[in-house]
């Protein structure tokens, strides 16, 4: 069963160097171990674009869709047989990037 | 007829959780289990009357869950999917250890107890799913709407499913802390029967003390090896003992100084006695809800509130300081440290309170209390109205209006 981890951020700029490090360190234990699927780091809230082509043009607005303090960061996809294991990697996760993160079960099928 | 109801209310508070549990078990979904129980309940109240009652109850009830389960999983023509998820779910629950404990009811407490839910959550569902209440019960106790509480109810469940909360029992490194949050949901639900925080209930609820305390000897049975537990179950016992000697009969909140002793239950409190021997004589170092219960067993050994062994209560309260340096814990060490050292001490001890409790009742009744002894009227006066604005329950503001004077 796959997991998304969302990284939560109330800071400006990007991780420091350790936690860079720590990160590294965990992502290569998610591989080892098969809980890998896909992670990365996303740009600032401010470059984001929202799309609508509901209504058979497109409009394109400058900004995150939902402006607020804390916002994604980043994210992990991991593989976990049961949410007891997607906790506790999760809160090595927390651990080694220094923030808050959530987890979110993906819909089975 | 007496005898079936009887034999039905017995199957009742002896087999729920055990039929609950095994079905979830086998069918991997709690709503399917729950939804069965209750069924085969509801067929027992109908068919035992007419058929007697069987010789094995719990296997009747079991079996006939069972089939109702079955029943429901083809009336919803999704018998492929759950049966591919009961397949799943049973081959998910590892094989256990010889000599592990093995109850399909312990898989239910935590898995209702997951520290993924809400404590409120936490509380509404084990009391639906191992302690058999229905949902208009558990929505009258907690002073919540039906339907909300049935949300409430329907959404952990939900969680439970999507989430993939797993059915067993946790491993021995994560089993204190998750003991622990069952046992926090058990204590909540029994406090809210002994203080209840309501105006719109009685002062003392005897069904949630009951219903805590019967999860408790339940979870004692399971893990009698756990200090905690053991704990947990002591407290409540020696809480619970002096419950009718709590509330006078103008319906006002009794303190532990004035009860009449000689109405409190001296069963429970010899049944609670022991449990705290028991414990140390483990000579183990000893949990929150130990020392708590080691508090309770000095003051129910006192016959006379004067024999109260104050420097040993104090002395607990020190170790439970350690173990918990939160403000309550500060500000009931105080209550005993009156006793032993005099209002003036106490009330010092309490002046670095005010900024975290400045919210809480009973902080401003301790006080109120003290600066009364001390011959502070106006500054009593004015901590008594502070309490009384505060508190919930409706003893406590009879008792501490008569006290304000």
């Amino acid at each position: 069963m796959q997991y998304l981890v969302s990284v939560i951020d109330d800071r400006t700029g990007s991780a420091t160097s350790d936690e860079m490090a720590a990160i590294d360190t965990f992502n290569d234990r998610l591989v080892a171990e098969g809980h890998w699927v896909f992670a990365g780091g996303l740009a600032s809230p401010s470059s984001a674009t929202v799309i609508d082509n509901r209504g058979g043009e497109a409009l394109f607005t400058d900004g995150p869709f939902l402006e607020s303090k804390e916002y994604l960061a980043g994210f992990w996809v991991i593989n976990a047989p049961d949410l007891d294991v997607a906790l506790a990697l999760a809160a090595e996760g927390s651990k080694a990037c220094n923030r808050r993160v959530e987890v979110r079960p993906f819909l089975e099928e | 007829m007496a005898g079936v109801r009887e034999a039905i209310t017995q199957a009742h508070q002896g087999e729920w959780a055990r039929v609950v549990a095994a079905l979830a078990r086998r069918f991997g979904d709690l709503d399917i289990a729950e939804e069965a129980a209750a069924e085969a309940f509801a067929t027992a109240v109908e068919r035992w009357p007419v058929d007697g009652v069987p010789p094995n109850p719990g296997a009747w009830l079991t079996t006939t869950a069972g089939r109702k389960a079955i029943d429901r999983i083809r009336r919803e023509n999704k018998r492929d999917d759950k049966q591919r998820e009961a397949q799943r779910l049973y081959e998910d629950v590892p094989p256990e250890p010889p000599g592990a404990i093995d109850d399909d009811r312990l898989r239910l407490i935590f898995t209702c107890c997951h520290p993924a839910l809400a404590m409120e959550a936490r509380v509404a569902l084990t009391l639906r799913m191992v302690g058999g209440l229905t949902v208009p019960e558990i929505a009258r106790a907690f002073l919540v709407g039906e339907a909300a509480m049935g949300q409430r109810i329907t959404r952990a469940k939900s969680k439970i499913e999507a989430a993939r909360v797993p059915y067993r029992v946790p491993s021995e490194a994560d089993l204190p802390a998750r003991v622990s949050g069952v046992l926090a949901a058990l204590f909540l639900v029994f406090n809210e029967g002994y203080l209840a925080t309501g105006p719109g209930t009685d002062p003392v609820r005897p069904g949630l003390t009951a219903e805590a305390i019967r999860l408790a000897r339940l979870l004692r049975a399971l893990l009698p090896w756990d200090g905690e537990v053991a704990g947990l179950l002591a407290l409540m016992l020696l809480t619970e003992a002096r419950r009718t000697a709590r509330v006078s009969a103008s319906g006002e909140l009794v303190p532990l100084g004035e009860q009449d002793r000689g109405a409190w239950d001296s069963a429970l409190i010899a049944e609670g006695h022991r449990l705290v021997r028991e414990r140390l004589a483990a000579g183990v170092a000893p949990g929150r809800y130990q020392i708590l219960a080691a508090i309770n067993a000095v003051h129910t050994s006192a016959r006379d509130v004067r024999d109260t062994d104050w420097s040993q209560v104090v002395a607990l309260y020190d170790q439970l300081v350690r173990l918990d340096p939160s403000p309550i814990v500060a500000l009931n060490r105080a209550i005993a440290v009156a006793e032993l050292d005099g209002p003036e001490v106490a009330l010092a001890a309490i002046g670095r309170l005010d900024d975290a409790l400045a919210g809480y009742h009973a902080y401003h009744a301790t006080r109120a209390e003290l600066l009364r002894r001390l011959g502070r009227g106006q500054e009593a006066r004015t901590a008594y109205d502070k309490a009384i604005e505060l508190a919930g329950n409706t003893a406590e503001i009879v008792y501490l209006t008569r006290r304000r004077g």
